[in-house]
């Protein structure tokens, strides 16, 4: 992740765009956050590196000027499936991408240095190194980086109109990249079940997971809130919560680009990508079909077939 | 009388089983608890693991006002006498067990302070909350030391601070010492686990000196100047403060003082509820009038409500008092680092974010 790369392409885009979404530094070390350079005073002000984790693409379909936005790997993705959808319109984005070698969860970190209060971390290739006011703690960033990071397949990129850094490529098998769902799977209904029962027992009902949603693009609309008609109860109870958390999964099937704003904005700490992944993972499996990778393709969702190859029910005889 | 105990540490579970073994069955002992690695205030079950380590993600103020609950159940029936007549079966039965919060944190006890204000200074107290207060003793831990995003001391509250709790416990070298400071505390201290304090207490007082002076030197002593005004209803100002925020609820759903709520029936055919549940101003559909018109339908407007409300709106109403503990948890739970601190900071300077 190369920042003076990054701030000299700001420079020059930033003349031909209303607002550049970059990220500065935060509320600590280990939580940059995003910020719209609108000014060239503020391009110092920029910081890029493994703790950048936001996924920037999100404040797109919001914006109704001309933006530049800083997109990783998987945030690109978004950008592509924003495009398909119509949810933006290509011409009004120039897309700034960093090559990827992985982000961290500010959670992991957390859980590693006792969640003492960070004062400062220091990036390296492959570790990190953070201060707190007891000690100093080298991290493998292998071990403290997001789980969608540990089996990426497009760190560089898909989509880019300026590239700050080299590509990079992936260091995992294609084969591998749902070897996580799979691994899950492989436990029995119950266990899963249990599993999922537990975890959203946390929920609190914020919505951080939607809001920070790219695709999540129902906004006032959301189903969870409507009153008229009024499809969920707002009781807090599980049932509730579970229910919430399913149909914001099946409303990601064959849209989710693997960003895990989802599981990173919530405030509980519930692995709600996870989710997702799995249904990306059948619908891969069914339709061929990966979100994000290319603006002329068509989400399996969007398009309708009498007889789909994969699904056997559908074939009426 | 005993105003003063003490506790060996590696004891805490016997105490919280201990503690009012009536509450403990109904399950009505509340602790902070680590689920997987998130710590939230939970009843204490067998199995569950205590942690006073850190400050809970999100805070107890849900025991005594839920995220959601029924003010009563209604069934429409026909009346057997008279075909054309409907009456209706009503359940406005409010519970209110005995509750016990163990290890909530000043600030978190601060805020069940604030809240008390909206629900009992009124012309119409609220009942459902009220029953639950008065059965809820609150036992309070020094906090030892500042997380990221404390700024207590800002806003007139503590590491320390014991006006809003019945029992104080503080962490001293080998144990904790537990002092009553309301009648509710004194019968906590009766218990048979518990030993003599009077030896610990001069000792308790200097680590909760030190707490509260290490948290000034963090984050500053209270600041009492006012917002300023201009500042306060710039458009502009807001518009750049909101800029990144999503306009999820995790700010209020986390928040120890956030009161305001949202009704709703709910009603299947013949029978229903109606429902009393956390509203969160950051959301859109919070000031959503029956016309269609939203007075407040821009994220900048809703944060100036959302922080004016704790900080202009609340204090005018009641005696000047800041309607925020600074627990820092709406800025750690934030997905976007919101820090509502620098924003009130920012508008007491009277200088932009």
């Amino acid at each position: 992740m190369n920042i003076e790369k990054l701030k000299e392409i700001v420079r020059t885009v930033l003349p031909s765009v209303d607002v550049v979404i970059g990220y500065k530094k935060g509320l600590d070390a280990l939580h940059p956050v995003p910020c719209f350079v609108t000014s060239p005073d503020e391009i110092d002000a920029l910081v890029l590196n493994p703790a950048c984790t936001h996924n920037l693409a999100a404040y797109l379909p919001s914006l109704k000027k001309k933006t530049a936005v800083v997109v990783k790997g998987c945030e690109s993705r978004t950008v592509v499936q924003l495009v398909q959808e119509g949810l933006i319109k290509r011409e009004n984005v120039v897309v700034i991408g960093v090559p990827c070698q992985g982000v961290l969860s500010a959670r992991k970190v957390l859980n590693a240095i006792n969640h003492q209060p960070v004062v400062e971390a220091a990036f390296e290739n492959d570790a990190v190194i953070v201060k707190t006011r007891k000690a100093e703690t080298r991290l493998a960033l292998n071990d403290v980086a997001s789980d969608k990071c540990l089996t990426c397949q497009y760190p560089t990129p898909v989509l880019s109109d300026h590239l700050a850094g080299e590509q990079v490529e992936s260091k995992v098998d294609e084969q591998a990249a749902y070897q996580d769902i799979r691994q899950f799977d492989a436990q029995s209904l119950e266990e899963r079940r249990a599993y999922w029962l537990k975890e959203f027992d946390r929920c609190i009902r914020c919505y951080a997971c939607r809001n920070a949603c790219p695709m999540c693009v129902c906004r006032e609309s959301c189903i969870a809130e409507t009153r008229d008609p009024h499809w969920m109860s707002q009781k807090a109870t599980l049932n509730e919560k579970m229910m919430f958390h399913m149909i914001h999964a099946i409303h990601l099937a064959g849209r989710c680009t693997e960003c895990g704003e989802c599981e990173r904005a919530c405030p509980m700490g519930i692995p709600v990508a996870k989710l997702k992944k799995k249904i990306n993972m059948e619908m891969k499996e069914l339709f061929g079909y990966e979100p994000g990778i290319s603006i002329d393709d068509k989400p399996p969702m969007y398009t309708f077939k009498v007889e789909e190859e994969k699904i056997e029910e559908h074939k009426i005889r | 009388m005993k105003t003063s105990a003490y506790l060996k540490k590696g004891k805490e579970k016997d105490l919280i089983d201990a503690l009012d073994t009536k509450a403990r069955l109904q399950g009505h002992v509340i602790v902070p608890c680590l689920d997987g690695d998130t710590v939230t205030f939970k009843p204490a079950e067998p199995g569950c693991t205590p942690c006073f380590s850190r400050p809970a993600v999100s805070p107890p103020k849900g025991v005594i006002y839920p995220q959601s609950e029924t003010l009563f159940s209604f069934k429409f029936k026909k009346d057997p006498e008279d075909a054309r007549r409907t009456l209706i079966d009503l359940n406005d039965a409010i519970e209110a067990p005995d509750t016990i919060i163990f290890g909530a944190r000043p600030c978190d006890a601060r805020g069940i302070a604030i809240i008390d204000r909206a629900f009992s200074q009124t012309d119409t107290p609220d009942p459902y909350y009220l029953a639950r207060r008065e059965k809820t003793t609150i036992i309070t831990l020094t906090c030892p030391e500042p997380s990221t995003g404390c700024f207590c001391t800002r806003v007139g509250c503590g590491p320390a601070e014991k006006s809003d709790s019945d029992v104080m416990m503080t962490e001293i070298e080998d144990g904790y010492l537990f002092e009553a400071l309301t009648d509710k505390g004194q019968a906590i201290l009766k218990n048979p686990v518990l030993e003599d304090g009077t030896a610990h207490e001069a000792r308790a007082k200097e680590v909760q000196g030190a707490a509260h002076e290490r948290m000034v030197k963090e984050v500053g002593e209270t600041d009492t100047r006012p917002v300023d005004p201009e500042l306060f209803h710039s458009q502009a100002f807001w518009e750049k403060a909101a800029e990144r925020c999503l306009g999820c609820g995790a700010c209020t759903y986390l928040c120890p003082t956030c009161y305001c709520f949202n009704i709703t029936d709910e009603q299947v055919v013949d029978k229903g509820e109606r429902i009393r549940s956390w509203d969160a101003c950051m959301f859109h559909h919070f000031t959503l009038e029956a016309s269609g018109h939203n007075p407040r339908a821009a994220k900048a407007l809703r944060l100036k409500n959302r922080i004016g409300h704790k900080f202009v709106y609340y204090g005018e109403k009641y005696d000047g008092i800041i309607a925020c503990s600074g627990c820092g948890r709406c800025i750690r739970g934030c997905p976007v680092s919101m820090e509502i601190s620098s924003i009130v900071a920012a508008l007491k300077e009277g200088t932009k974010t």
